[in-house]
Parts: C-alpha cells; sequence; structure tokens
C-alpha cells in the first residue's frame, strides 16, 4: 500500500478542532485553534483513526493524500 | 493604486548601446526620452510580430533562451508552455499586469511605454497554448486601461493579432495577481487565492485551464520570437540570461524603473559606494547620502545590512543562499536616519490587513506579528515580543493556501536580522532615526479587512 500524509485545506478549515481530538498522536492544534500536521507519513497502526479524523472534520478541510 | 506613473530613466547601464534588434539595453523600454510606442512606433523599432507557426513551436527557442516568469517566482517559462501546450481543451492565455505590490511600478512603466511588444507577447503565448482567446489582467489606473485599450483597437484594425484580447480590471490588492486569485477573478468569482493541492495550470472553470504570465515576460517572449535565443543571451549572466526591469528606491526619495541585466552588482544598480562622504568612516553610501539597508524582492522580499548587499549581485544564485530573491525586481535603499523597525512594521501592517483572511494561521498571526513589530519599533520595548514574533512567525510559515504567510514572514525576520542593532538602541530608549517621514511606499489609504476583492 502506498504511503498516505494527512493535508488540511487551510481555506476550508474553520478551526474546529475535532481532528486533534480524534489523532492527538498526529495532529495538534496552535494557539489559535488551526490545526498543525505531523510532516510524516501516517503511521500503519493509524490509518483507521487517520480516516475517521477525515470523515469527521466538519468543514471536509482534511485530507489524506498519497505521499509523492 | 494611484493612476500615476514612474517614468524611467537611464542609469548606468553596463552591457551595451541601446540598439534595438542588439543585445544592448534598454530592449523593452523605448530609449530614454522616446516617447511611449504606439503601433507604427513599436513596428519601426521592432518590426512585425513573428508568430512561431503553430501550437508549442516557440517552446524550444524559449527553453535555449533560459527565459524565467519575471512577476517574482522566476519559473522557467518553457516549462509553462510546455505544459499549456499538452493541456486539453486548449487553455486561455492570460498577461498578468495585476502589480499589487505597491513598491512596484515596473508593470505600469512597461504598459503605458511599450503596450505593444506586451500584446505581441500576449498573442504568442496564446499560439503557444492553443489558446482560442486570450485576457490582460490589469492594474487599477484609468488612463493605463485607455491606453491599453486604444493598443488594442489598433492592433483590431492592423488585422495583426490571431485571437482577441479581453481587458480585465484587477482589484486594488496586494494578492489579486497571486495566479491562484486571478484565475477566480476570471471566473467572475472575487480575486481571493485558493487551496490548490495539485500542480499545474491554474483553473478558471473545471474543464478550462490558463496559461498566466507577468506582462513583462510577455515582452521577452515577444523579443526572443524576433531575434533568438542567442540574443536575448547577450545579456544578464549563463545561469539567469536576459535583461529584467526594476523598481529602484533610491536613499534620496526617488523611484525610478529601469531595464538591467540580471546579475548586475546591486552596488552598481544603486550607486553604492564604500565609505561614508566627507570622512573616512567605513559604511556604504550614495552619493551624499549614507545607506543602512538594502530591500531586494519587495515586501515580500528580504533586508540586507548595506555592507553586505553592495557585494551581492542581482542574481538568485547569489541571492538564494542567504534567503533573498530577485523577485519581481523592487531594490530599495533605507537612508541612515530612518528607523528600519518602524519601515519594517508599516510595511507589516499593511501585510496583515492584505491578508485574505481566508487562512486561520495568516488570518491570526500576521496582525501580531506586525503588533509585535510596532511594539519593537517604539521606545523601550520588551525583549519577550521577539520571541513572539520568532514563534508566530514559525506557525504561519507554510500554512496558508497562497505565499503570502511566508513571503511576509520571510521580509519581517530580515529585518530582525538586518536591524539587530536597532532593536537593541531602542532597549536603551533610543532610536537612530532621525526622519520620521516613511520611506517605503504604500498605498494612500489604508485597506480595511473587508475592501472590494472584485
Amino acid at each position: 500500500m502506498r504511503q498516505q500524509q494527512l493535508r488540511v485545506d487551510p481555506v476550508a478549515c474553520s478551526g474546529h478542532g475535532a481532528c486533534a481530538e480524534l489523532l492527538p498522536e498526529l495532529i495538534t492544534l496552535d494557539e489559535w485553534g488551526y490545526p498543525v500536521v505531523a510532516d510524516r507519513p501516517v503511521p500503519s497502526g493509524l490509518h483507521r483513526e487517520a480516516r475517521r479524523a477525515v470523515t469527521n472534520c466538519p468543514a471536509l478541510a482534511l485530507a489524506l493524500a498519497r505521499v509523492p | 493604486m494611484p493612476d500615476t506613473l514612474t517614468i524611467p530613466s537611464s542609469p548606468a547601464q553596463p552591457g551595451g548601446s541601446p540598439a534595438a534588434g542588439g543585445g544592448g539595453l534598454p530592449r523593452l523600454l523605448p530609449p530614454a526620452g522616446a516617447a511611449p510606442a504606439d503601433l507604427r512606433a513599436h513596428l519601426a523599432r521592432h518590426g512585425a510580430l513573428r508568430y512561431a507557426g503553430g501550437r508549442g513551436r516557440l517552446t524550444g527557442e524559449v527553453a535555449a533562451a533560459g527565459l524565467t516568469g519575471r512577476g517574482g517566482a522566476a519559473f522557467p517559462v518553457a516549462r509553462k508552455l510546455a505544459a499549456a501546450a499538452g493541456a486539453r481543451p486548449a487553455p486561455v492565455a492570460v498577461g498578468n499586469g495585476a502589480e499589487g505590490e505597491p513598491a512596484s511600478s515596473k508593470d505600469a512603466s512597461l504598459l503605458w511605454l511599450s503596450p505593444h511588444l506586451v500584446l505581441d507577447g500576449l498573442q504568442l503565448a496564446a499560439e503557444a497554448a492553443g489558446a482560442p482567446s486570450a485576457v490582460l489582467y490589469l492594474r487599477p489606473g484609468q488612463r493605463l486601461h485607455a491606453r491599453l485599450a486604444q493598443a488594442i483597437a489598433e492592433r483590431a484594425a492592423a488585422g495583426i493579432d490571431a485571437v482577441g484580447v479581453a481587458l480585465v480590471r484587477a482589484p486594488d490588492r496586494f494578492l489579486a495577481g497571486e495566479e491562484s486569485a486571478l484565475a477566480s477573478r476570471l471566473a467572475g468569482r472575487p480575486a481571493l487565492p485558493a487551496y490548490r493541492p495539485a500542480r499545474g495550470l491554474p483553473r478558471l472553470a473545471p474543464a478550462r485551464s490558463a496559461l498566466v504570465q507577468n506582462v513583462e515576460t510577455l515582452a521577452h517572449l515577444a523579443l526572443i520570437a524576433r531575434h533568438g535565443a542567442g540574443w536575448f543571451r547577450q545579456a544578464g549572466t549563463a545561469a539567469e540570461p536576459g535583461s529584467m526591469l526594476v523598481t529602484l528606491h533610491l536613499p534620496d526619495g526617488h523611484t525610478t524603473v529601469a531595464e538591467v541585466p540580471l546579475g548586475i552588482a546591486l552596488a552598481d544598480l544603486l550607486g553604492l559606494a564604500a565609505g561614508q562622504p566627507g570622512s573616512g568612516e567605513p559604511g556604504v553610501s550614495c552619493g551624499p547620502v549614507p545607506v543602512q539597508a538594502v530591500l531586494v524582492g519587495g515586501y515580500h522580499g528580504t533586508w540586507l545590512p548595506a555592507a553586505q548587499a553592495a557585494r551581492l549581485p542581482l542574481a538568485n544564485a547569489m541571492l538564494r543562499p542567504l534567503g533573498a530573491a530577485v523577485g519581481a525586481g523592487v531594490v530599495a535603499a533605507l537612508p541612515a536616519g530612518r528607523c528600519g523597525l518602524a519601515e519594517t512594521a508599516r510595511v507589516a501592517r499593511y501585510l496583515a490587513l492584505e491578508s485574505a483572511g481566508q487562512c486561520g494561521p495568516c488570518f491570526n498571526g500576521l496582525p501580531r506579528i506586525a503588533a509585535a513589530l510596532g511594539h519593537l519599533a517604539g521606545s523601550r520595548p520588551d525583549r519577550r515580543a521577539v520571541t513572539d514574533l520568532e514563534r508566530w512567525a514559525g506557525l504561519v510559515t507554510g500554512r496558508g493556501a497562497c505565499h503570502h504567510p511566508d513571503g511576509s514572514v520571510r521580509f519581517v525576520r530580515s529585518a530582525l536580522r538586518a536591524f539587530a542593532a536597532e532593536i537593541g538602541l531602542h532597549e536603551a530608549g533610543r532610536c537612530s532615526g532621525t526622519d520620521p517621514r516613511p520611506f517605503l511606499p504604500l498605498p494612500a489609504d489604508p485597506p480595511s479587512s473587508d475592501a472590494d476583492w472584485s
């Protein structure tokens, strides 16, 4: 399977913060409540959690993209 | 943008005589003292527009010339042309003359003085892309629009254009010319930057992309088509060939547009000399005026201490390792007696207000960064402002849909380095500034955050 990485659409993101609650291993919030995503591929043990964070983003701003 | 123009002068121009058709400069601008070129004068100087003879035909010559985009990013033009030639359906050709940077007036000067060279290049870009139509996206200014409308009409009457050209007015915003903002404006929406995870040509509609080139880039294209890659390379360096237009802000307060070879020494460009006039003290001066720092690349650019700048060429090969870049050719020499922190704080506030407000980190970070700089520019600032600045700078970098946060932070961080001694002075309750007048140009009316983007 190709490696995947989380990407935030910064225009769509409105800082709900759901992603950081669902995936604290890879996403933290900055001091204004916007997600800071770890700059590394999603490790194999966290794929289910990553997909859940993507589908639960209220702004549909989070995506899983193939690592080029 | 005020409806005014900076009429180019002719500073020292090493590299040749101003003979049209040769490698000498100026190439794009009329020779010093000559009137703006109408179609007849244009044809007399440059000869007829030479089409390449089909889609994709010009790409090889442009690749050999090594032409890069003159809008700021210096992207290889041949690669964009190749992408456009392969795009289906054919993209729309767009000349980008938004020039939202308040310190730049080179595009307006070029459009005013040599409109037909730009329009020639736009036709060539359209041909290279197989474009069915073309757009000239212009910064605000009634006189400039009237002139370009007249030039387009002249060409239509002469029957020299292969595709029609529509004039579209850009909003008076710093980011109006950002490629995705331009695409949004041409699609009939506000000129706001968009998130584009995929590379490639920007899209005006799901099935229509755009080949966007800065207007100066188009003018170079028009001359490469006439004279070839070898001629183009007679100016500039092997790695960065050709000439480019620059907007110079000289320490005596004068602004001028000039056409210079890439790789020209900044010392020659600005007339910098070592030493303070009338004394044996070290330093750098421009004529009788001591210079403390040089801003290279405009408001997304980089402050360099004058002594360092005086040893550097206007070339990315030497500037990029220092975190600087030629950009769109804005170079400003800050005289002694002006506070570099106050100058940077004023511009940082402008940049914060020019955030489109779409991305959280930019919307939240830039105003805080600007406020911290304003604090440092005051008397006896708290040193923690520097720590805050560094943290916020790290937080906004790379987290916007466009390059605005990154460019703004590059500018601010370079000020913290170039004016480190000034911060120390301010902490001691002093300031080297003796002249409170603003030096770097900003729009007269500060933008409001909900100002018109269309």
